[in-house]
């Protein structure tokens, strides 16, 4: 990963926020991140990428976030399996849209959603994961991206 | 008289939003599915006029489906709500026999005139 492909992401996750809220989200300073170390939140949602390209793309967010995306684009039920729903389909929508970019062979699985905070997401061992860390309305999430 | 609409798509949120938006632009929706599969299963019963339909989905992705839908019924007016975002994509379900293309994230003004381009205007009754 290069600096230009990770301003992809940047403006991805910039344009999701914007597009369905109004209000852009603040982006902390992409870094990379240790294995042993990457943020995980209360929810996670996971996409395994696949073809010319591989590795994983995550997104990982508090619930508090979640629980205001949610009632932002329309929708009152805020149960925590809408919640799960929701960050599983930004992971996807970040992913597919990255095909903009990557072209058709980077290849998107269907979102996985982990839920809490105590399971470790893996990531390819061989691969750097960058942390694109944000905010939105003073809450906290995170986009991590480890690719080949 | 209605449109009969079925929603195809693995996100509940977004099945939820396509029947909110389109529920109020004289649109019935007549069946939801959450694969290829249970959209392929309910479709000869439920008769949709028209179909949105996800690309990235368990168990039957969003072009099996429509080519499966395609060979029960030909006429069907499929719209793909998609996030994928690459050209060959869209080429490719349109192709395949979609109508039209939405890409993800999409505002309801968005779905609404989506759907306005694919029936030339009426959905806005």
């Amino acid at each position: 990963m290069d600096e230009r492909e990770l301003h992809i992401f940047l403006d991805i996750v910039s344009h999701y926020f914007e597009s369905q809220t109004g209000k852009l989200p603040e982006l902390g300073s992409p870094y990379l991140g240790e294995r042993s170390a990457l943020p995980i939140y209360d929810f996670t949602g996971v996409i395994g990428i696949s073809g010319q390209r591989q590795g994983c793309v995550y997104f990982t967010a508090r619930r508090d976030l979640l629980r205001q995306l949610l009632l932002h684009v329309g929708e009152s039920d805020v149960s925590d399996k809408n919640l799960g729903d929701l960050v599983g389909e930004v992971a996807n929508i970040i992913s597919g849209n990255a095909r903009r970019h990557f072209g058709p062979d980077f290849m998107i699985s269907v979102p996985v959603v982990v839920e809490g905070t105590a399971k470790s997401i893996q990531v390819p061992s061989t691969v750097k994961a960058y942390i694109l860390p944000l905010r939105w309305h003073k809450m906290v999430a995170s986009l991590v991206v480890s690719l080949q | 008289m209605s449109i009969k609409l079925m929603i195809v798509d693995d996100s509940n949120i977004i099945r939820s939003k396509i029947t909110r938006t389109l529920g109020e632009h004289h649109m019935e929706v007549v069946a939801t599915a959450a694969n290829g599969e249970e959209a392929v299963a309910q479709f000869a019963r439920t008769k949709p006029d028209l179909v949105t339909m996800d690309i990235t989905m368990p168990r039957m992705d969003g072009i099996e489906c429509i080519r499966a839908l395609r060979r029960i019924n030909s006429k069907v007016l499929i719209l793909v709500v998609s996030a994928l975002a690459d050209k060959a994509t869209a080429i490719q379900a349109l192709k395949e026999g979609a109508q039209g293309f939405l890409c993800k994230p999409f505002s309801e003004t968005d779905l609404t005139e989506a759907m306005d381009e694919l029936l030339g205007g009426t959905s806005n009754g």
